[in-house]
């Protein structure tokens, strides 16, 4: 938590469009057989937005950054990702997917490639750049997340924290114009989520449009526009994280805070 | 609450890293702990070396001590406590090549020796050009062998399959089952676990049907049954048609061998593929399989050296594999001596050793190599 707070932010790239929409959400709702998983769901995300989502676990959180690139399928409502909407069409999932990078917990990188080899598969494979080219991208990012001398082991060889800044850089290599993280910091020893929150944090800086599932608090203060309260698969509150946090309304808010504030 | 002085502490000095007790090194630690760690150990330990001690000798006087290393089929009826190697030298073109003109073993052994040249560099993983090397090995290299063993034309003269016979057919039908059965098995894996029913229940009802049946049902049907079916005049060679048998039968066992490998995947490997826009053949081709198939290499190998030894099935519909060679090798009287039929099967098993004890070993050395440090 104290991790975000102690840090200087530079907030001169971080412009949230007024006009536009980098995804939209409406009416949507998910069920896991007969389990209601995500009820009514509505939310606009800005161009260059940093929304935190927060709650109790089974609340959903997870699940619904999940449908923004379908690795969920909701079966009622609209999901518009960069103007395409998300529909059975594999053509369209595949154009929304090289559009939205994702970060996981368990960092999934591909423990049978090398540092570089993962973060050029993708572009190689599936926006057909060079070779040459792709793995001067991949080491640009390498080094914006600090760890470019690790380009030719394997995952195994890593830290956690050194894989995760691996994931983040193998989700750039795709040049995303949304990035969503589903609990990044959640798996990691606590002396290395520092490092992963600061390359989240210059990314944000940056200007990029991100979705954070997280319980990093400070990072929320810090670094959301927006902040986002789920509970039994519905949005409870959402608010600037100054009032979200000083002054919550809704008592299920209060009392997550109050469990999680100490 | 205040804690006694002498629990509080701060290290000043490193402690020295040093090399590990001498007992835990050596010959003698080995011995203690591998052979002798337990009473159990100790008493098998010792069984051991009693049979070993037993059995080496006699096998010892029988393939070298008494054998009969040159001279007549006299020798051999003259010492039948010893293998008949005589036999072997005098047979072992037919055992090799089988009813194969002696005037044509040059083009089995070209084929044989342009496999050589073709799979090795192909195993080895630091040799160059893969693709062109897996291009003439799976395209060109069949219509070769082919054109060279049945001949007919280029002014080859014309054999036909039936004259082929020996450890020729055995590595033919080796070769073509173990190259044969491997996509096939992966393509039924994939088809299993596919969201389309059609396919997924034809990949099941496929495996399963296949699976149901003992090998030998399947070589019988396919020689037996198979042309009440087709047309008139119209026929398949009877080793191609066992090739076919053996290969989707095995192609079936396989696909449950991968199976296994692609379940034990995590779900987050499809899920990081599909982020990043992976579609479905291409985070198949370079996240899914690589991993799965490597999990399961002591599987699909298992199925491969069980796919070679069944090769041996074909002699009951007719076919002249190594065994049967063998037993047709010494079926006149002129060779009749007591130890032959022991001779010929020692030779059965040494090569049918070599195959798979090379095929096992390679795979461990594989796995090895595919170890990317998931264990520290």
């Amino acid at each position: 938590m104290s991790a975000a707070e102690s840090m200087d932010i530079d907030r001169s790239n971080m412009k949230v469009s007024a006009s536009e929409v980098a995804i939209d959400i409406v009416g949507m709702n998910k069920w896991y057989g007969d389990f209601h998983v995500l009820r009514d769901i509505d939310l606009r995300v800005m161009k260059g937005e940093r929304i935190v989502i927060a709650g109790p676990s089974g609340s959903g959180k997870s699940t619904l950054i999940r449908c923004v690139n379908r690795l969920e399928e909701h079966q009622k409502g609209k999901i518009v990702v960069d103007g395409i909407e998300l529909t059975n069409d594999l053509k369209r999932i595949d154009e929304v997917r090289r559009e939205v990078g994702m970060v996981f917990q368990h960092f999934n990188l591909f423990p049978h490639l090398t540092i570089l080899q993962n973060l050029t598969l993708a572009p190689i494979w599936v926006r057909g750049t060079p070779r040459a080219e792709a793995e001067e991208t991949a080491m640009h990012y390498l080094e914006r997340v600090k760890i470019p001398e690790q380009a030719s082991k394997f995952p195994g060889q890593l830290s956690g924290g050194q894989q995760q800044r691996v994931a983040i850089a193998r989700s750039l290599c795709m040049s995303p114009k949304i990035m969503l993280f589903d609990e990044p910091t959640s798996a990691l020893d606590p002396e290395m989520v520092k490092e992963v929150l600061e390359v989240m944090i210059s990314l944000a800086e940056s200007g990029m449009t991100m979705i954070c599932v997280t319980h990093e608090m400070g990072f929320a203060r810090q670094v959301a526009n927006r902040v986002i309260f789920m509970d039994q698969g519905q949005i409870i509150e959402q608010n600037e994280p100054e009032e979200f946090f000083h002054n919550p309304r809704h008592e299920r808010t209060k009392l997550f805070l109050s469990q999680i504030l100490h | 609450m205040t804690i006694e002085s002498n629990f509080l502490y701060v290290r000043e000095t490193e402690a020295p890293v040093s090399p590990p007790p001498r007992r835990e090194t050596g010959l003698g630690y080995w011995l203690r702990s591998n052979l002798f760690s337990s009473l159990g150990n100790t008493v098998l330990t010792v069984v051991t070396i009693v049979f070993l001690a037993w059995i080496l000798p006699i096998l010892y006087n029988f393939l070298v001590g008494e054998a009969v290393f040159a001279g007549t089929m006299d020798d051999c009826r003259a010492h039948p406590a010893g293998a008949c190697w005589v036999y072997i030298q005098a047979r072992a073109s037919f055992m090799v090549y089988g009813f194969y003109p002696i005037a044509e073993y040059w083009r089995p052994n070209t084929v044989f020796v342009l496999g050589l040249a073709l799979i090795i560099p192909l195993l080895m993983p630091r040799a160059p050009y893969k693709v062109p090397n897996i291009i003439a090995f799976l395209v060109v290299y069949p219509i070769v062998a082919v054109i060279l063993l049945a001949g007919g034309v280029f002014g080859l003269p014309y054999v036909p399959t039936e004259m082929w016979g020996g450890l020729m057919l055995t590595l033919a039908l080796s070769v073509v089952g173990v190259v044969g059965s491997f996509p096939i098995g992966i393509l039924l894996a994939l088809g299993r676990r596919s969201n389309l029913p059609i396919i997924k229940t034809l990949c099941i009802l496929t495996i399963e049907l296949w699976r149901a049946v003992p090998l030998i049902t399947v070589l019988f049907m396919a020689s037996v049954m198979l042309p009440l079916f087709v047309p008139n005049g119209f026929t398949v060679d009877k080793l191609v048609r066992a090739m076919i048998g053996i290969t989707i039968f095995y192609g079936a066992y396989m696909a449950e061998t991968i199976r296994g490998g692609l379940q034990a995947l995590p779900r987050g490997q499809f899920e990081a593929a599909a982020a990043l826009g992976l579609n479905y053949w291409k985070s198949t081709i370079f996240i899914i399989l690589p991993q799965a198939l490597k999990y399961v290499i002591p599987g699909i190998v298992g199925t491969f050296i069980s796919l070679v030894k069944d090769t041996s099935l074909v002699s009951i519909v007719g076919l002249l594999d190594l065994i049967n060679a063998i037993n047709a090798a010494g079926a006149s009287a002129e060779w009749a001596s007591p130890t032959k039929a022991f001779t010929g099967y020692t030779f059965a098993i040494a090569i049918y050793f070599v195959l798979c004890f090379s095929l096992s070993r390679y795979a461990k050395y594989m796995e090895d190599r595919l170890n990317t440090g998931h264990k520290r």
